[in-house]
C-alpha cells in the first residue's frame, strides 16, 4: 500500500463484501429450498431459513430422481457427468500430449499441414455445426453412448498449444543427453517428458473437467434415454412449462448437487485452476 | 517451432498425431464441410429431391424478419454481458488489489461461480426470479414492481444477461486481478510522489496498463455471448417470450431439430463459422502484437 486511507480501503471491502453476499444469495436460497418439503415451497414467500428435510430431499433426488419427471434417478445421472467429465479431462489430456510431442520433437512431411488443420478446430465449436456433427454421431451408431457424448468433444486446439508451448521452454540438453544415453523418443516422453508436464497436466484436468461436467448443447443432442442423461440436462426436464407442479425443493437439491462437483474442484484445486486457465486463453 | 535435434523420423510421429486428427477430421472437419455443401442445398418436404440452388438459403435468411431479429437480439445481448461483465470484475479486481488483508479469502469467493453450468447457473437465477415462488419476483412485487419474464421480453433479457454475468464475472476479476498484479508498484510510488491520489492514478497508470488485458477479454465475453451462453438461455427462456431472447445459436438449434430445416439451418451455421473465424483472427492478430512489446 502506497498511502493510508482508511475510506478507501473501508470502501473496497464493502464492495467486495456487498458482491460476494449477491454472489452467494442464490446458492444460500437454492439450499435453503432444498431443505423444505415441496408443500412449504408453495406457501409464499418461501423460507428463508433452512428446513429439516435435507437428508430426505437429497436421498429422495439420489435413488428415486423428481416424480413426475421423466428423469433417472440424480445418482444414475451424476455417474454419467463424471464419466463424461473425466473422460473428456483425460482424453483431452492424453491425445493433446502425443501430438503435441510429435509436433515439437520430430521433423516429418506433413507437419505443417497438420498443425494446420489442429488450429482449426478452435474455429468450430459445436454450436456452429450442430446438425451435421449429429449425423455423423447417429451415423456411426455412436447415439445414447458414452462414446458419443465424450470422443467428439475430445479433440483440442488449445490443449495442443498448451503442450507445445510448455515443451518448447523445455532445454534442448535433456533431449541430447537422453539421445546420448540411447533412450528413444518414447522412453524419453515417458521418463522425461511426462515427468515434467506434471503441473500443466494438473491444471489442464481442472479446467477439462469443469468443461467436461458442464456440457449442455451435445449431451441434450446425443442422449433420448433418460438413463444416459448428465444431471446438466437432466434438470430442465424437472421443470416443464407450467411451474404449479414444479417441486422445487428436490429440483433445488438437484441442482445443488449437479454444481458441487465441479465446484470442490476449484476450491480444491485452486491454484491450479488460476494457473490453467490464464494459460489455456494465451 | 522446433528443437535444434529432432529425433529420428519413422513411422513414429504419425502415430502420436493419428488420434488427434482422426477426431478432428471426422467430428469436425468432415461436419463443417457438410454444413458449407448442405448451405447451398435445398431438400422438398419429403426429403427425397435435393436440389443446388447456391446462396438461394442465404437471401431466404437475411429476407427473414425473424432471424434479422435474432441478429438484433444477440447483438444486444452480447454487449451488455460484455460492458456489464468487464466493468464490474475491473471495479472487483481493483478492490482486491488495493487491501491488503483477506485479499485470498475474498478471491475464492468471487471465483466459485465459473465452476457451475451455464444451464444450473440459468436455474438458479429462475427460480429466484420465479413469478410465482421466487424471492426476488416477491420482493419486487412488495415494492410495487411486477415481474414476469415467462410473459416480458425485457425481464427475460435481463434474467439471461444476470445469468451469464453470475459465470462471467468470476472470469474477468481473474484476469483482471493478475493484470493489475503485474504493473510494477515503482510506478504507482512515483506517481503517489507526484501528487496523485488512488483514483488518479487508476485511470492515468492501471487502466492504460491494462488495455491489452481489456481487449483480450472483450473478445473472449463476446465469444462466450455469442456460444456458450445457450444452456443458459434454453434453460431460462427458451429463447422467448416471443423470440425476445433467441440469439442466432439459439436459432440455429431451434430451426434444425425443432423445425428440421436442412439448408436453412446450415446457411446459419455458415454465418456463425463466420463470426467465430473473423474473432478468433482478431484474438490472434493482438495476441502477436503483444509478444513485441
Amino acid at each position: 500500500m502506497i498511502e493510508n486511507r482508511p475510506g478507501l480501503t473501508f470502501f473496497c471491502h464493502a464492495f467486495l463484501v456487498a458482491s460476494i453476499a449477491v454472489i452467494a444469495f442464490p446458492l444460500y436460497i437454492a439450499f435453503v429450498a432444498s431443505t423444505h418439503t415441496a408443500e412449504r415451497m408453495f406457501e409464499i414467500p418461501i423460507p428463508l431459513l433452512p428446513g429439516g428435510e435435507l437428508l430426505h430431499n437429497y436421498a429422495t433426488v439420489l435413488t428415486q430422481g423428481v416424480a413426475g419427471a421423466s428423469t433417472a434417478p440424480v445418482g444414475r445421472m451424476m455417474f454419467n457427468s463424471l464419466v463424461m467429465a473425466l473422460t473428456i479431462a483425460f482424453g483431452k489430456i492424453a491425445i493433446s500430449i502425443l501430438s503435441a510431442f510429435a509436433i515439437v520433437y520430430f521433423r516429418f512431411p506433413l507437419k505443417y499441414f497438420f498443425f494446420w488443420m489442429i488450429f482449426i478446430t478452435l474455429m468450430l465449436p459445436v454450436e456452429v455445426r450442430i446438425l451435421p456433427t449429429y449425423k455423423v454421431v447417429a451415423d456411426l451408431g455412436l447415439l445414447d453412448t458414452y462414446a458419443g457424448l465424450t470422443v467428439p468433444l475430445i479433440a483440442s486446439a488449445t490443449a495442443t498449444f498448451l503442450f507445445r508451448q510448455f515443451f518448447l521452454t523445455i532445454p534442448d540438453e535433456l533431449m541430447e543427453a537422453a539421445r546420448i544415453d540411447g533412450a528413444s523418443a518414447l522412453r524419453f516422453f515417458w521418463d522425461i517428458v511426462l515427468p515434467l508436464s506434471k503441473t500443466n497436466i494438473a491444471a489442464l484436468f481442472v479446467i477439462l473437467f469443469i468443461y467436461g461436467w458442464n456440457q449442455y448443447l451435445w449431451p441434450l443432442l446425443v442422449t433420448t434415454q433418460e438413463d444416459m442423461y448428465t444431471v446438466v440436462i437432466g434438470i430442465k426436464r424437472m421443470i416443464p412449462g407450467g411451474d404449479a407442479s414444479v417441486d422445487w425443493n428436490l429440483v433445488m437439491a438437484t441442482a445443488m448437487l449437479a454444481l458441487a462437483p465441479p465446484a470442490l474442484v476449484v476450491l480444491a484445486m485452486q491454484r491450479w485452476f488460476v494457473k490453467g486457465l490464464v494459460d489455456t486463453e494465451k | 517451432m522446433e528443437k535444434r535435434t529432432q529425433f529420428p523420423v519413422g513411422w513414429l510421429p504419425y502415430a502420436l498425431v493419428a488420434p488427434q486428427l482422426a477426431i478432428t477430421i471426422v467430428f469436425f472437419i468432415w461436419p463443417a464441410a457438410q454444413a458449407l455443401w448442405q448451405s447451398m442445398l435445398v431438400q422438398d418436404a419429403f426429403g427425397i429431391n435435393t436440389e443446388f440452388v447456391w446462396f438461394e438459403n442465404f437471401g431466404v435468411l437475411f429476407a427473414d424478419e425473424t432471424y434479422v431479429e435474432s441478429f438484433r437480439v444477440t447483438a444486444l445481448f452480447s454487449v451488455l454481458v460484455a460492458s456489464f461483465a468487464l466493468s464490474i470484475a475491473l471495479v472487483l479486481a481493483a478492490c482486491c488489489d488495493h487491501i491488503l488483508r483477506g485479499a485470498k479469502a475474498y478471491q475464492t469467493l468471487i471465483i466459485w461461480p465459473y465452476a457451475v453450468a451455464p444451464a444450473i447457473a440459468a436455474v438458479l437465477w429462475a427460480f429466484m426470479f420465479n413469478p410465482t415462488v421466487g424471492i426476488v419476483a416477491y420482493g419486487l412485487k412488495s415494492i410495487g414492481y411486477d415481474w414476469n419474464h415467462q410473459l416480458n421480453g425485457g425481464q427475460a433479457m435481463t434474467l439471461v444477461v444476470i445469468s451469464s454475468l453470475f459465470k462471467q464475472i468470476p472470469y474477468n476479476f481473474l484476469f483482471f486481478l493478475a493484470g493489475l498484479q503485474s504493473i510494477p508498484k515503482s510506478l504507482i510510488e512515483a506517481a503517489a510522489i507526484d501528487g496523485a491520489g488512488p483514483v488518479k492514478r487508476f485511470v492515468t497508470i492501471d487502466f492504460p496498463l491494462l488495455s491489452p488485458t481489456s481487449f483480450f477479454l472483450l473478445v473472449v465475453n463476446l465469444v462466450y455471448a455469442f456460444f456458450d451462453t445457450f444452456g443458459i438461455i434454453d434453460a431460462a427462456t427458451q429463447g422467448g417470450p416471443s423470440r425476445s431472447t433467441t440469439t442466432l445459436v439459439y436459432k440455429v438449434f431451434h430451426d434444425g431439430f425443432k423445425g428440421l430445416d436442412l439448408g436453412g439451418s446450415a446457411a446459419q451455421s455458415v454465418i456463425l463459422m463466420t463470426i467465430v473465424i473473423s474473432l478468433t483472427v482478431v484474438q490472434f492478430r493482438y495476441i502477436e502484437r503483444k509478444v513485441q512489446y
